[in-house]
C-alpha cells in the first residue's frame, strides 16, 4: 500500500495539487472533528509549535478559525493584524516577514490584499506557510472546508453538479473551489453579472459559464452563493443592489430549481436580501453553519500535515 | 531470510482471549462500570471479541470506544512526515468508568502511555486495566499490563506479528527472527 503523506512545504494554492493532496487533507479533517466535541477540546500534537496569524486584511471567521484550530493543537498562536502592527509605520510585507522569520515561527499563516503575497514570503523564510486568502487570487483552507462540507452531505464527488453564483471574478472562494472541484470529478456551473466574470474562464478547465442563475441552478446538488462585496460597489459593476438580489440572489423560488436535497452553502459574511434570502440562509437546505464547524477541522488538518515538514 | 515460529493458532486465540473474559469478570465487581477502549488497529478487533465474550458470559453490554494514539505519540517532530489519523471515536464519558485497555503487543511501553493521555482528554476514570495479547517484554517506561494473553520472550531482533481475521487472512500470533541481508 502506498504510504500517504503530504510532501509539501507549504499550502498556498489548491491549484496545483494533487487529487490525492485534496483527499488526504479532508481524511485528516475527518479525524479531527471529533476533537472539538470531546470535554477536553485539546491535543498535545504541535506542543512547541509557534504559529503567526499575520492578517493584513480584516477577517473574524478565517483568523478565529486558525487560532483556535492552532490552540487545539497546542501550538502557540500569535495573531498580528494589520492595522495594529508596524505595517501602518510603513514597514515593508518582506521586512515585517524576516523580523518574523527571526523570532522563529514553525508556521506563518497570511491573509493580504495582494496575489501571490503568500509565495513572495514562503520562497524567503523557513517557516511553512498557509494562505489564508492572496487578493482575488486564492483563498484555499476555504475551498477544503466547503470540500468536507459537501463530502458530508453528499458522500463523493463523482458526478455531482455545483453551481457557483456571485461575484466569480473578485472572489477567491469561488477560484480555489474551481480548481478543486473539477479535480474531484464534480461539475461546476458558474453564473454571474457579465461584468463580474473573469476574462479568462478558460483557465478553468471543467466550468461552465450559465447565463442566468436559472440555468445554473437546474437540478443542481450543491449551490455556492458568493459575497456580493458591497465596498467594490463604487465601480459600478452592478446598477443597484435591490437589481442584484433580484436577478441573482438566491431565494426559495429560484431554490426551488435545484435538486429537492441540495445544499446551499455561503462563505460568510452574508448579506441577507442581497445574495441570499434569510429564508434560504436560515433554511433547511442551508449548511453554512456546518462550515463553519468544518473550517476548525479542516485548519487542523493543514496545520497537522505541514508541522511534521522538515524545514 | 525469515525464520517464523507459531506463538498462537486460531483456536489458541480464541482460548486466550475467553481466560482474559473471565479474568475482566473475575478481577472487576463492579460490573456494571466496565468500558472497553480498543487502541487501533488489532486492539480494536481484539476488543470487539471481548465484548462479545463478555455479552456471551455473563450478558453483559460493555460500551466499546476506539482509540487512536497518533496525536498523543512522543517521537512527533519536524523532519518525519506525520502520519495518517484515523478516527478517535469514544462517544460515552469515561468519568468514574473501570476502563480496560485493549491492545494487541506491549513492547516498549510508549503506545500505552500515549494511549493513556489520551483517555485522559475523555474525562477521570476510577482506574485503567491494561489487556493486551502479546507482551514482549523490553519495556522503555514503567508500565505493566494487567491481563496478558502470552508472554513471549524476544530480543529486540524479534519481529512479533499478530494477525487477525478482520484484517488479515486468518487469527495467528508468529515469531520471526529477521536476519540481516
Amino acid at each position: 500500500m502506498k504510504k500517504r503523506i503530504f510532501s509539501r512545504k507549504d499550502l498556498l494554492a489548491i491549484k496545483g495539487l494533487h487529487e490525492d493532496d485534496l483527499t488526504l487533507i479532508l481524511d485528516t479533517a475527518e479525524s479531527f472533528k471529533e476533537i472539538s466535541r470531546r470535554p477536553i477540546k485539546k491535543v498535545p500534537t504541535l506542543r512547541g509549535q509557534t504559529i503567526i496569524n499575520l492578517f493584513y486584511e480584516p477577517s473574524t471567521r478565517t483568523r478565529s478559525s486558525f487560532e483556535i484550530a492552532a490552540k487545539r493543537l497546542s501550538a502557540d498562536a500569535i495573531n498580528i493584524s494589520a492595522s495594529t502592527s508596524s505595517v501602518v509605520k510603513g514597514e515593508t510585507l518582506l521586512d515585517t516577514v524576516k523580523n518574523l522569520q527571526a523570532m522563529a515561527p514553525d508556521i506563518i499563516v497570511i491573509r493580504h490584499a495582494c496575489v501571490g503575497a503568500p509565495h513572495l514570503i514562503a520562497a524567503r523564510v523557513d517557516a511553512r506557510v498557509v494562505n489564508a486568502g492572496d487578493g482575488a487570487n486564492e483563498h484555499p483552507s476555504q475551498a477544503l472546508l466547503d470540500l468536507l462540507t459537501i463530502r458530508e452531505h453528499k458522500k463523493n464527488f463523482a458526478g455531482l453538479k455545483v453551481a457557483i453564483i456571485g461575484d466569480i471574478a473578485h472572489s477567491r472562494v469561488a477560484r480555489s473551489n474551481m480548481h478543486a472541484l473539477p479535480l474531484l470529478g464534480a461539475e461546476v456551473r458558474v453564473c454571474s453579472p457579465p461584468t463580474m466574470l473573469p476574462l479568462r474562464m478558460d483557465a478553468f478547465p471543467g466550468v461552465r459559464t450559465c447565463a442566468s442563475p436559472e440555468e445554473a441552478l437546474e437540478g443542481v446538488d450543491v449551490v455556492m452563493m458568493l459575497r456580493i462585496q458591497l465596498e467594490r460597489q463604487d465601480r459600478t459593476l452592478f446598477p443597484s443592489v435591490n437589481e442584484y438580489a433580484r436577478c441573482y440572489g438566491l431565494n426559495v423560488r429560484r431554490l426551488a430549481l435545484a435538486k429537492k436535497d441540495a445544499i446551499v452553502m455561503h462563505p460568510g459574511p452574508m448579506n441577507r436580501g442581497v445574495e441570499i434570502s434569510s429564508a434560504v440562509a436560515d433554511g433547511k437546505h442551508s449548511v453554512i453553519l456546518d462550515q463553519v464547524e468544518n473550517g476548525v477541522a479542516v485548519r487542523m488538518a493543514i496545520l497537522y500535515l505541514l508541522g511534521g515538514i522538515a524545514e | 531470510m525469515e525464520n517464523s515460529k507459531l506463538i498462537l493458532d486460531e483456536s489458541g486465540m480464541a482460548m486466550v482471549l475467553s481466560r482474559m473474559a473471565y479474568e475482566i469478570l473475575e478481577r472487576n465487581n463492579a460490573h456494571g462500570d466496565l468500558v472497553l477502549v480498543g487502541i487501533r488497529t488489532r486492539g480494536v478487533f481484539l476488543a470487539q471479541r471481548l465484548q462479545a465474550l463478555l455479552k456471551q458470559i455473563a450478558g453483559l453490554d460493555v460500551p466499546l470506544g476506539i482509540l487512536d494514539i497518533t496525536l498523543y505519540r512522543d517521537d512527533l517532530s519536524h523532519g518525519t512526515h506525520h502520519p495518517v489519523l484515523e478516527k478517535t471515536d469514544i462517544s460515552f464519558s469515561l468519568d468514574d468508568k473501570i476502563v480496560i485497555l485493549v491492545d494487541d503487543v506491549l513492547y516498549t511501553g510508549r503506545t500505552v502511555r500515549a494511549a493513556m493521555d489520551g483517555l485522559m482528554d475523555f474525562g477521570r476514570p476510577r482506574a485503567i486495566q491494561l489487556l493486551v495479547l502479546v507482551d514482549r517484554g523490553h519495556r522503555e517506561l514503567p508500565i505493566m499490563p494487567d491481563y496478558v494473553g502470552k508472554h513471549v520472550p524476544s530480543s529486540p531482533q524479534h519481529k512479533v506479528k499478530v494477525r487477525m481475521r478482520e484484517e488479515d487472512e486468518h487469527d495467528s500470533v508468529t515469531v520471526s527472527y529477521a536476519t540481516q541481508g
